[in-house]
């Protein structure tokens, strides 16, 4: 694990003087803090999320255990620990009892490369408050995330019932559907950055665009990639309105209908960490992580405060997201996904290349080239469908 | 860490196990035939375009790193890759591989 650990942080400062036995001790205590702060902010964003929807429904929500209804949910996570932890007969046992891991451990390893803070300095050991920033930051993100869906198919396939099977299938599907559109916006950040660190990514944000804007990527890749980003993330959290893998009126409870007990807990505690994770990511990507502009003066407590507070912006988003918006039909969702965030994010970051290399020539070249093609498509598109008017007897379909 | 974790909920989690009918849930009905039947073959299509399309992704990012040093280069040949892949899309598209329904 050490060895692991040292090589996941080659980035930090932590470790240019060599590796010694108070190193390894700051390094553990980085992963136990950082266990515990996802953990707690787990509790804190399930009461979060009930108390907002029922602000939103007009209903009152949790608010017996604890001042507010706060301690809910531990009260429900200890209820889960007494539970009997069944095994369907049918289930594939290895695999059944696999599953639930395989779902939880990437969601804390992604949790692992979010910058959270600057630098702080324990017993002349100065740091990063970051539990590990490898050079190859984003790829080790997009490939934890991919294991994710590891987690989901096999907890589907070994429960050998039908409703999880379909909601595994559903879910895997439209997980892989959306990762290559998460995966081309997130190029466009590297593209900007030059780098794949996500400390790098936080670095090149400081500082201001135009005089006086935050130098946000969200601004300087021009709001688009940062819009895929955000619908890409929610589908990969299977979070409304793309829960259509957990469609309680379609399929009981998707994936996990036959896990009960902790193991159920399991699944439901690497939802809010993605979820959590997710709205981590964002901030890092695009809006300058722990950056801001006050609070300079508290040094490291400063960028914690402000990563907290954007982080809780888009958790309330993603909140409000499934307070309001009804379920997608899956023909829709795989529509927005294939039809047009893919060609989108792959036109965009193509303009936003062109940008880079030459300023005002590549960007006006591949603008227009863009529009070219895109106007003669729909030109097409449209001289079809007249034909298709015109032609007498049934319209046969293209496939 | 990750093991730590594995560990405490492996500790607390199968706490009174005693048997019991383990029947699957099928909304209260006894089951019928066996979960493992065949998927529409529009999962298995899926699972082919985003082999394709999510290494494209992957092919993207150390170009991303270096664009600033391959300039003009980098860029012409990226849009001959990404031109291969469009066309890709657009076939499949026309060919109805993404209709769903």
């Amino acid at each position: 694990m050490a060895l692991a650990g040292a090589v996941l942080a080659l980035g930090d400062p932590l470790f240019s003087k060599g590796v010694d036995g108070g190193v390894l001790l700051i390094v553990v205590g980085k992963a136990v803090a950082t266990l515990a702060l996802l953990l707690a902010s787990v509790v804190l964003m399930i009461w979060f999320e009930r108390k907002i929807i029922s602000d939103m429904q007009n209903r009152v929500g949790p608010n017996r255990a604890g001042p507010w209804g706060i301690l809910q949910t531990l009260a429900d996570a200890f209820k889960l620990f007494t539970k009997e932890d069944l095994l369907p007969e049918r289930a594939d046992r290895r695999i059944f009892r696999l599953a639930p891991y395989l779902s939880v451990v990437p969601a804390f390893l992604a949790f692992s490369i979010v910058p959270v803070g600057g630098f702080v300095t324990i017993a002349h050991h100065r740091t990063q408050l970051q539990l590990a920033d490898p050079p190859v930051g984003i790829l080790f993100l997009l490939a934890v995330s991919s294991i994710a869906v590891y987690g989901i198919m096999l907890a589907g396939w070994s429960s050998g019932s039908k409703y999880p099977l379909l909601g595994s299938v559903r879910a895997s599907a439209q997980m892989v559907s959306y990762e290559a559109a998460l995966g081309l916006s997130v190029a466009a950040v590297v593209l900007i950055t030059g780098s794949l660190s996500t400390r790098d990514i936080v670095i090149d944000q400081h500082g201001h665009l135009a005089g006086f804007l935050p130098n946000w990527n969200v601004l300087r890749l021009g709001f688009i990639p940062f819009v895929i980003f955000l619908i890409a993330g929610t589908a990969e959290l299977n979070r409304p309105p793309f829960d259509l893998v957990e469609a309680e009126q379609e399929l009981v409870g998707g994936y996990f209908t036959e896990y009960s007990s902790m193991r159920f807990g399991l699944f439901y505690l690497a939802e809010f960490m993605n979820t959590i994770t997710m709205s981590a990511v964002n901030v890092t990507l695009f809006f300058g992580g722990p950056d801001g502009p006050w609070f300079h003066s508290v040094r490291w407590l400063g960028g914690i405060v402000w990563f907290l507070a954007k982080t809780v912006v888009f958790l309330f988003s993603y909140v409000w997201l499934r307070a309001t918006l009804p379920r997608f039909r899956y023909d829709q969702l795989m529509d927005l996904g294939w039809k047009r965030l893919i060609p989108l994010s792959l036109g965009w970051l193509l303009v936003l290349a062109a940008m880079i290399v030459s300023r005002p020539w590549g960007f006006s070249v591949v603008a227009g080239g863009l529009l070219f093609v895109a106007l003669l498509a729909r030109a097409v598109m449209v001289g079809r469908s007249a034909t298709d008017e015109l032609a007498p007897g049934p319209v046969g379909e293209a496939g | 860490m990750v093991v730590s974790l594995v560990a405490a909920s492996f500790v607390v989690g199968p706490s009174r196990p005693n048997r019991r009918k383990l029947q699957v849930y099928e909304s209260g009905i006894v089951p019928t035939a066996k979960a493992r039947h065949k998927m529409s073959v529009r999962f298995y299509l899926t699972a082919m375009l985003f082999i394709i399309f999510d290494i494209e992704a992957v092919f993207f990012y150390p170009w991303a790193v270096i664009l600033r040093q391959l300039r003009w280069y980098g860029l012409i040949e990226m849009l001959v890759f990404m031109g291969i892949l469009l066309v890709a899309l657009a076939h499949i598209w026309r060919k109805g591989g993404l209709e769903w329904d």
